[in-house]
Formats: C-alpha cells, sequence, structure tokens
C-alpha cells in the first residue's frame, strides 16, 4: 500500500460533482482528440507526451492518494509552447492543469482525465540575476534553492524556504503563495515577487507588475499569487533577492513537553525580538527525523525549538542572550548553537525532513496544514494531544511556531481495516480546531483538491461567491486547473444561491459544467 | 480486467491480454514501491531528472512505473527505455528522506527487464560484445596490445579528429575514447608481508578493468596496506565480482561471478576482503541479498559480505601507522557515485588525503551528481553520459585544482574523457595513488607528471 497524505474518504467524499474522473468528457473526447492532433502539429514531437505508461507517471503530485491520469501531457519549454496550447485549450474549450516539481501536498495539479497537463519543469533557466537591483528572473521551473545558488555569489539569496525547497519550482510557490521557515520574519512569496510574464487562460500573454514595487492600478500580480492556477500559468517571474544576513546564529533547544516550548515562543516574540525562524517538532516527529537524518536532538526532549536569528552582528548577539535565557526560563533542559554552516545545516535538515522522515515509523500519514493565533498553541496542542489519546491515533507535530502555522502528521496503517478512516476523522477535528482558534484551514499547502471541502467552514457564500467572480473575469469558461479550491462548480454568470435540477444553460448545450 | 474481456472470457472466447511486466521471480517488492511517499526531494539528486526535467525519467516516476508494472501493465518498449536510461548511481537512496530502497528494486526490475524484454538486435548485440569482453580480465588483456600501438601511432587522434568512428557506431566510438593510455603491466605476487608489526591479514580483489587497465592503482594498494601494517594476500585464481551483471539485470551471470569469487577467497585465511573500485565493493557487499536462496552459498555469501571492506574504510579504521611525507598540491576529491551513495563512504577517503601534509582538498560543486560514467553507462548511452561528463568536468576545473583524486576507475576514464573535450587537463590519481606517493615520500611530479588527460 501506498503510503501518502491523504485517505479514500476525502478523495471520494470531498470532491463531489466535480470529480474529473466522473465528469466531463473523457480522454477520447472529441475535443480532446482535436487539442491533442492540434499541439501535435504545432510543438515539437518530444514535447507532447500520449504515451500511456509516461502519462501516469504524472497522475499525482506530492499528494499521492489522488491520481488522475491525464489525457496528454504538454512538457513546455517556451513561454511559445505554453501560449500555444493554453489557447488550443481555450479554442476546443478543455481544461488545463499546470504542473510544477510536483512536490504540492493539496493535489493543486492533480491533473484532469478529459485535459491537458502542462508540465512546467522545463523551463528552468535563470534569465537574469541582476544583484544591484536586489531582482532575478527566472523561468517558472527554476528550483527555489537554485535561485538563492545563483544569487549567492553576490551576496544575496532568495528569502521563501519551503522546506522542499530543494525541489519545489518557483512556478509552484507563485500559486501556493509558498512560505517557509523564514516566513516569520521575511514574508510569504508575495512578499518577493515584483512581477510575471503571464498566460492567461485564453492563450494571451501578459505582464504583471513589473520590476518595480506596488505597480499602479488592480494588484492582478497579488490576485495571481496563490490562486492555485486557477487564473493562468506564469511563464517568467521577477523575484526580489535579500541581503544575506551578516551574521546567522541557529540555536537548538530541548524542552519537557510541546507547552514549554510554545511558552518560550510566546516569551520570544513578546520580548520583541523577531526571529528568521522558530520551529518546534514535538517528541513523535523528533524520533522520525532522528531515524531519517540522525539529526543527533536532544534525548529526552518533548519538545525542541530551533531558533534563528540573523541580522547585524551586534543585534544578533544581543538578541541570542535574550533567546537563551527566555528558553531557560520557560524549561529548556538542553541549548545548542550551531557553530558552523555543518552544524546548522544539521541543526536544520531534521526539521526539512520530517514530514517524508515520517515515512520511517509510520507506513501511511496525512500531514495537516492549519493556522492559528500563536497564543493558542498550548491550547490547541493539547486538544490534539487529547484527539490523539481518545482514539489512539498517533499525531506528530512540526510547525511553525513563530507564525502559529500547524503541520501535524497524522499517522496509521491503511493495511488494517479502518484506520484511514479515523486518521482522516482526526485530520478534519483538528482543522475544527483551527478554525475555532480563530485561524485557517491551510497556511501554505493550498487548499487544492484535498480542502475545497472545508472552504465553507471558513467562509459564507458570499465570501466564496465573490471569490468565484474574480475566477470568471480571468477565466470565463472554468478551464484553468478547474475542480481546485471551491467545493463546487460554478458557472460564470450564474446567480449564486441554490438551484435545483440541471442548469438551464447546461441543458440547453450552451455551457457544460467542468 | 475489462467488462468486454470478462464477457468473452465467460463465453469460452480467447482473450488477449497484455502480459504483465513483471512475474512471480523476484519481481520488485511491492511493500519497497510503497515506501515511496512521492514528495520528489530525490529529483534535484538523479542525473537523467537534472538532464532532462521529466518525470519519467527520475526515481520517482520509475517506481511509479514499476507500480504500474506490479497492477499488471505491460512492459512497454517506453516503460524499458525509462528503466535503461537509470544510470544506477544511488543518489536519490542518499537524497530519500523516507529510506526507499531505490537500489533493490531498479536491481530487480532490471533483472526481469533483461528475462522478459526483446531488445533489438543491435542492442542485444551491443549488449552481448560488452559483457563478453568487460569482466574477463585475460580477453582484456587480449586486447590491450593492438589498443597500445594504436595509441602510439596517434591512430586514435586520427579517428577522434574524422569522427568516423561516431558516424558508424556512436557506442564503439565511446569505447575507443575512454580507453586509458596504457602504462607497464605491474605484476603483483600472491602474498606481501606487512611491514613493522603485523596488524592484519587482508585478501585484497585485483578487478577487470582495474587489473588490467590500471595497474599502478593495484600495485599501490598493495604498498599502502603494506606500509599500514597488513599481510595482503592476493589470490591468483580470482575473476571478475560480478558488479556490472548485477549492475544491468545479468542476474544468473552475476550469481556466478559471485559464487567463483567466494571460493577464491573463502580459504585465503583473510580477516577482510579489500577492494579499491567503488562499483566492486557495493557489489561484493550485496552477496548476501544476491545469493540467499542459493542454499549452498547463502551462509557463505554472508560470511564474505562482512568482511568487504574499501580500501579508503580499513585504512581509516586501522589508523595510519606509515609516516606521511609532504605533498604540496591542491587535490580535488570526486565522489564514486558506488562509494558515497551505494557504501556510504564519503568521510573516509577525504580523511586520508587531509592526513598528507600539505596537501590542500577542494570540494566539487554538486558533488551528488553522477559524472555520467556509471559502470557500462557511456557506453550504451553516450549522449547523456557525455553531457553528464561535461558538467562534472566543469565542476572539476572550477575548483582550481591541480589533481583529480577519486575511487573507481570508470569515473577516472569518464572524468578524463570530459576535461580532455573541455580543451583542459587535470593530473587524475586513485586515493592510494596519493597515499602511495606521500609514504614513499615521492614528489608530487610523480602524481602530476604522467597521469595528465592527454
Amino acid at each position: 500500500m501506498s503510503s501518502t497524505h491523504g485517505t479514500t474518504k476525502t478523495a471520494g467524499a470531498v470532491v463531489g460533482p466535480s470529480a474529473p474522473e466522473r465528469s466531463g468528457p473523457t480522454g477520447d473526447s472529441p475535443q480532446v482528440r482535436a487539442v491533442r492532433r492540434r499541439v501535435q502539429e504545432l510543438l515539437p514531437a518530444k514535447t507532447v507526451i500520449t504515451d500511456h505508461a509516461r502519462l501516469r507517471t504524472y497522475e499525482c503530485d506530492g499528494l499521492a492518494h489522488y491520481r488522475v491520469t491525464p489525457a496528454l501531457a504538454v512538457l513546455a519549454d517556451s513561454v511559445d509552447d505554453v501560449a500555444t496550447t493554453v489557447r488550443i485549450c481555450a479554442e476546443e474549450r478543455v481544461p488545463f492543469v499546470a504542473r510544477g516539481s510536483g512536490t504540492g501536498l493539496s493535489g493543486g495539479a492533480l491533473p484532469r482525465a478529459d485535459g491537458v497537463l502542462i508540465v512546467m519543469s522545463r523551463m528552468r533557466a535563470i534569465r537574469e540575476v541582476s544583484a544591484e537591483d536586489q531582482r532575478a528572473v527566472v523561468e517558472p521551473g527554476v528550483i527555489n534553492l537554485d535561485v538563492t545558488k545563483a544569487a549567492a555569489a553576490h551576496g544575496y539569496y532568495y528569502a521563501p524556504d519551503p522546506s522542499s525547497q530543494q525541489i519545489c519550482s518557483i512556478g509552484g510557490n507563485v500559486a501556493e503563495n509558498s512560505g517557509g521557515a523564514h516566513c516569520l520574519k521575511y514574508g510569504f512569496t508575495s512578499n518577493h515577487v515584483t512581477g510575471a510574464e503571464f498566460v492567461a487562460p485564453d492563450g494571451s500573454v501578459v505582464e504583471l507588475g513589473g520590476r518595480a514595487l506596488d505597480a499602479p492600478g488592480y494588484d492582478l500580480l497579488g490576485t495571481v499569487i496563490g490562486s492555485e492556477g486557477t487564473l493562468g500559468i506564469a511563464t517568467a517571474v521577477t523575484v526580489r533577492l535579500t541581503r544575506t544576513p551578516e551574521h546567522v546564529v541557529t540555536v537548538l533547544a530541548g524542552f519537557p513537553s510541546t507547552d514549554d516550548a510554545g511558552a518560550a515562543t510566546s516569551a520570544i516574540i513578546g520580548a520583541g525580538i523577531v526571529p528568521a525562524a522558530i520551529e518546534m517538532m514535538d517528541a513523535l516527529a523528533i524520533e522520525a527525523a532522528e531515524a531519517a537524518v540522525h539529526c543527533n536532538y536532544p534525548e529526552g526532549a518533548g519538545a525542541v525549538l530551533v531558533v534563528e536569528l540573523d541580522g547585524p552582528e551586534v543585534e544578533v548577539r544581543q538578541e541570542f542572550d535574550q533567546v537563551e535565557r527566555l528558553c531557560r526560563d520557560n524549561g529548556a533542559f538542553a541549548f545548542r548553537v550551531a557553530n558552523d554552516d555543518v552544524e546548522r545545516a544539521l541543526i536544520w535538515r531534521g526539521r526539512k525532513s520530517a514530514f517524508a522522515a515520517v515515512g520511517r515509523i509510520s507506513p501511511d500519514y496525512i500531514v495537516q496544514d492549519g493556522v492559528i493565533p500563536r497564543t493558542s498553541l498550548p491550547k490547541v496542542l493539547r486538544a490534539i494531544a487529547e484527539l490523539s489519546a481518545s482514539s489512539a491515533v498517533r499525531v506528530a507535530n512540526v510547525f511553525h511556531a513563530g507564525d502559529g502555522n500547524l503541520h501535524p502528521l497524522v499517522l496509521f496503517d491503511d493495511s488494517e481495516e479502518g484506520q484511514g478512516e479515523a486518521a482522516e476523522e482526526i485530520s478534519g477535528k483538528i482543522l475544527d480546531l483551527c478554525i475555532e482558534a480563530g485561524g485557517s484551514i491551510t497556511g501554505e499547502h493550498g487548499v487544492g483538491m484535498d480542502k475545497s471541502a472545508y472552504m465553507p467552514r471558513m467562509f459564507s457564500d458570499a465570501d466564496l461567491d465573490t471569490m468565484q467572480m474574480v475566477r470568471c473575469a480571468f477565466d470565463p469558461n472554468n478551464i484553468s486547473n478547474p475542480g481546485k479550491i471551491f467545493p463546487t462548480p460554478r458557472l460564470c454568470g450564474e446567480v449564486p444561491g441554490r438551484h435545483k435540477g440541471e442548469h438551464p444553460l447546461a441543458k440547453s448545450g450552451i455551457a457544460e459544467i467542468f | 480486467m475489462t467488462t468486454d474481456a470478462l464477457a468473452a472470457a465467460a463465453s469460452g472466447q480467447s482473450i488477449d491480454l497484455p502480459t504483465p511486466a513483471f512475474d512471480e521471480y523476484r519481481p520488485p517488492s511491492a511493500a519497497l514501491v510503497g515506501d515511496c511517499v512521492h514528495c520528489g526531494f530525490c529529483l534535484p539528486s538523479c542525473p537523467t531528472y537534472v538532464l532532462w526535467g521529466e518525470e519519467m525519467d527520475s526515481p520517482r516516476g520509475r517506481i511509479d512505473l514499476m507500480k504500474q508494472g506490479l497492477e499488471g501493465d505491460p512492459l512497454t518498449d517506453s516503460m524499458v527505455g525509462h528503466f535503461d536510461a537509470c544510470l544506477g548511481c544511488m543518489a536519490c537512496v542518499t537524497a530519500c528522506p523516507s529510506g526507499v530502497q531505490y537500489d533493490r528494486l531498479i536491481e530487480t526490475t532490471r533483472a526481469q527487464v533483461e528475462r522478459r524484454h526483446q531488445r533489438t538486435r543491435r542492442d542485444k548485440a551491443l549488449r552481448g560484445a560488452i559483457f563478453a569482453l568487460f569482466p574477463y580480465p585475460r580477453r582484456l588483456r587480449a586486447l590491450r596490445g593492438p589498443l597500445r600501438g594504436w595509441q602510439r601511432i596517434g591512430g586514435d587522434r586520427l579517428l577522434r579528429r574524422t569522427g568516423l568512428l561516431e558516424r558508424i557506431a556512436p557506442s564503439l566510438a565511446a569505447m575507443e575514447r575512454l580507453a586509458p593510455r596504457l602504462g607497464k603491466a605491474e605484476r603483483l605476487p600472491e602474498r606481501t608481508a606487512a611491514i613493522g608489526t603485523r596488524r592484519a591479514t587482508v585478501g585484497m580483489l585485483t578487478g577487470c578493468v582495474q587489473r588490467e587497465f590500471f595497474p599502478a592503482v593495484n600495485a599501490a594498494t598493495v604498498r599502502v596496506l603494506a606500509a599500514e601494517g597488513c599481510d595482503v594476500v592476493v589470490p591468483a585464481k580470482q575473476g571478475c565480482c560480478g558488479a556490472l551483471s548485477v549492475h544491468n539485470g545479468r542476474e544468473p551471470e552475476a550469481l556466478r561471478f559471485a559464487r567463483a569469487l567466494i571460493d577464491s577467497f573463502e580459504n585465503a585465511g583473510v580477516e577482510w576482503v579489500v577492494v579499491n573500485a567503488a562499483g566492486c565493493g557495493s557489489t561484493m557487499k550485496e552477496y548476501a541479498e544476491l545469493l540467499r536462496d542459493d542454499p549452498a552459498y547463502a551462509v557463505r555469501a554472508v560470511a564474505f559480505a562482512t568482511k568487504v571492506r574499501d580500501v579508503s574504510e580499513i585504512l581509516v579504521e586501522l589508523g595510519p601507522v606509515a609516516t606521511r611525507h609532504p605533498l604540496p598540491i591542491t587535490a580535488a576529491y570526486h565522489d564514486a557515485c558506488h562509494l558515497a551513495h551505494a557504501q556510504g563512504v564519503r568521510a573516509q577517503p577525504r580523511a586520508l588525503l587531509n592526513g598528507i601534509p600539505g596537501l590542500q582538498l577542494r570540494e566539487i560543486a554538486d558533488p551528488a551528481i553522477c559524472c555520467g560514467s556509471a559502470g557500462i553507462y557511456n557506453v550504451l548511452f553516450p549522449e547523456p553520459a557525455r553531457e553528464l561528463g561535461d558538467r562534472k568536468a566543469a565542476n572539476v576545473l572550477a575548483t582550481g585544482a591541480e589533481l583529480l583524486v577519486t575511487a573507481n576507475p570508470g569515473c577516472l576514464m569518464q572524468v578524463a574523457a570530459s576535461v580532455e573535450r573541455a580543451g583542459e587537463t587535470i593530473a587524475l590519481a586513485h586515493t592510494v595513488e596519493v597515499l602511495d606517493a606521500s609514504i614513499q615520500g615521492r614528489p608530487v611530479a610523480s602524481l602530476t607528471g604522467g597521469g595528465t588527460s592527454s
């Protein structure tokens, strides 16, 4: 059984009528055949994948439980490849889905059986690094960490650093508005992207934003960032580079419990310190990381905090003294400082590999992603522990403690009857806890396919309709990554609210529900 | 089974269902396939993904293909093409946070491919030729004479310039280009006594390519081991370890080689079996797995495998006793995939080199990415191998080091050819040759003088 992050229950029940396997034209519809024929005419043979075995390697992203084989895949090498494919899709009314490195954890790049998967991983040129302007122009398939590598020689780096930064692509980061351990101090992708070349869902190529910050007019770039591929496809991204800090100190503190570590976190931020990162892992997450990368975290810790301070040396030194005191005041029994990049890398390796490392201690698991106000940490963690104890479902916790972004990992063995359902239930209840605490159902993994059913728990119908109107403005035919984010499909121009029976436009053959 | 097929079966008609990719004999383990959580952390470490950026030529994609096969999909040409394109460098095994044993998966998959897939006549002939030659030192030796004469008259350069060979058969051209300059062969005594107090008795594998094309490396290994207090036994009757066969799915052949090698060393009275070629060492450490179903050899294979050590491992385990003389030189150390990824040996060679006074060690960028040698890969797939070689050569040259040190004959040949293509030169040496020069007190020129790539 494949170990993965979702269960049958979410795959079936959540998706509803827009489930790609069950609705719309099939992979052999006349429209899809037309798209296949037309892209094969216009694009080089190696660009268009139609072989079934090859297509099946694209049937899922980092959320392996949802699998759909695309009708065809286009491995784009240029903006022209993307624009041509999208234009043809628009003309034939066939849905398309963009995919970067395929590391997403919400099924955002899940293909459509009746659509085209546009793969951006070959568009990976770094077009320009302009250190003096603090800008770089990169193609969407460029790996996040490679931007930093290219800028490092100039004394700069690219600040957003999702845990998958060694493989996730900038295009995917833009789609998901990715954060990372250091977004506490430096913000999300939206704070580091100033412009994008963008293929709209009709195939036109437009420029959003630019090199300067805050372009006049509507903030279309801001709208696109985090839209999970539902508004179009970025084909080049202008990113802001950040000066490499003069001094960095990374510490690892071991605490008896998550309560103590949470209290230390609040104390540090309450003291006016904004660390570059404060990350927490509980005992179970530590066990997994140890098994995977031997990170040598303090023995017997109920929780560890990874605190990173960066900036001018004087400032960092002063803050470091405060952080050490606040950690010890709140029960830290071990306090370790990384003396060089190797030791720093080892501390981070434990944290950054934690998700995948859980595969070492459990055959299957769900990675949950939710946000709570930081001050609610101890309360919510206790509630999670109670849920876990009462259901005998193990939950490991890894999270960005500084900004209250939780990543509970719900462990189960799908080969045991009922465990998957139990895990799914706990996972959902954790999201309820987040909403009750005044937080959010996702911090950084996105809604995608996985959480669309939870959107109504967080937003009213009016909220969701307003979002849909934005979508309709970009994509009136609903062909750009349809079926993601929103729990129910909606035709543009449709009056919000409940309907009975088949939609009149669909019935008369004028429109289709994708 | 489709509804139509079921209906056909019910009515007694014969139906053509595609043959499933794998049969019952050692298919890739479904449990190991299931370990992959699809996180993608392996992608940047995979040489073919680095080159092509395509899912089906990544470890994650290949595991998906295996999964398809286990689900009953047929072994199509495209599927086999993607399995074949894997270099078997195992960088993904190092990169995987979930501990997926891709090495086991690809090995079992390849054995199935070799048994069940019909290769083209051309491909079959090429593979046949390779395996009729490389694992047999005696045949390689027979080839030495003609090659040596060829090189002396400058014929190889002439041919390379005309590109004639490239047009006739790219694969033969690749082999020709990689053939190293040949020196005079040194004969190794069957037993060499330890210098000073004896600390261990070790057996040494002489290898195939190592023995015939790089005899100086074997001679240096014996001298260094003896200087560090080892009685060195070199059984005369030893053949190929089977690594090339294992890595290319030729299981029956690999088993034959493995049994014979165990026989050669079993009664030699050695505590360790020392290997100086990364690919050989990694396979010999896996003999227990390879021979697990052989009642006559299973137990003996376990005993043998536990004795196998890379030469750098044993030297670090024993600790230095021989005096190191200064070698004022800058050296870049290249991790051979089958040493770093397959055996986890990274620190030991660096520790040995750092122990030489005056030697300045430089790290090569992107060390985890294969140089493209990968056993016989550069013969079977000259184009991607050349691209990877060019990338490696650029990173090696960027270190500015005078000497490139590595622990595998394949890597040495591949990087040498790539550096030469870049129009540059760099001296090349095996780790033990550098140690030998230091222990013997030979000058830097003994390493940089003759060993350049052109």
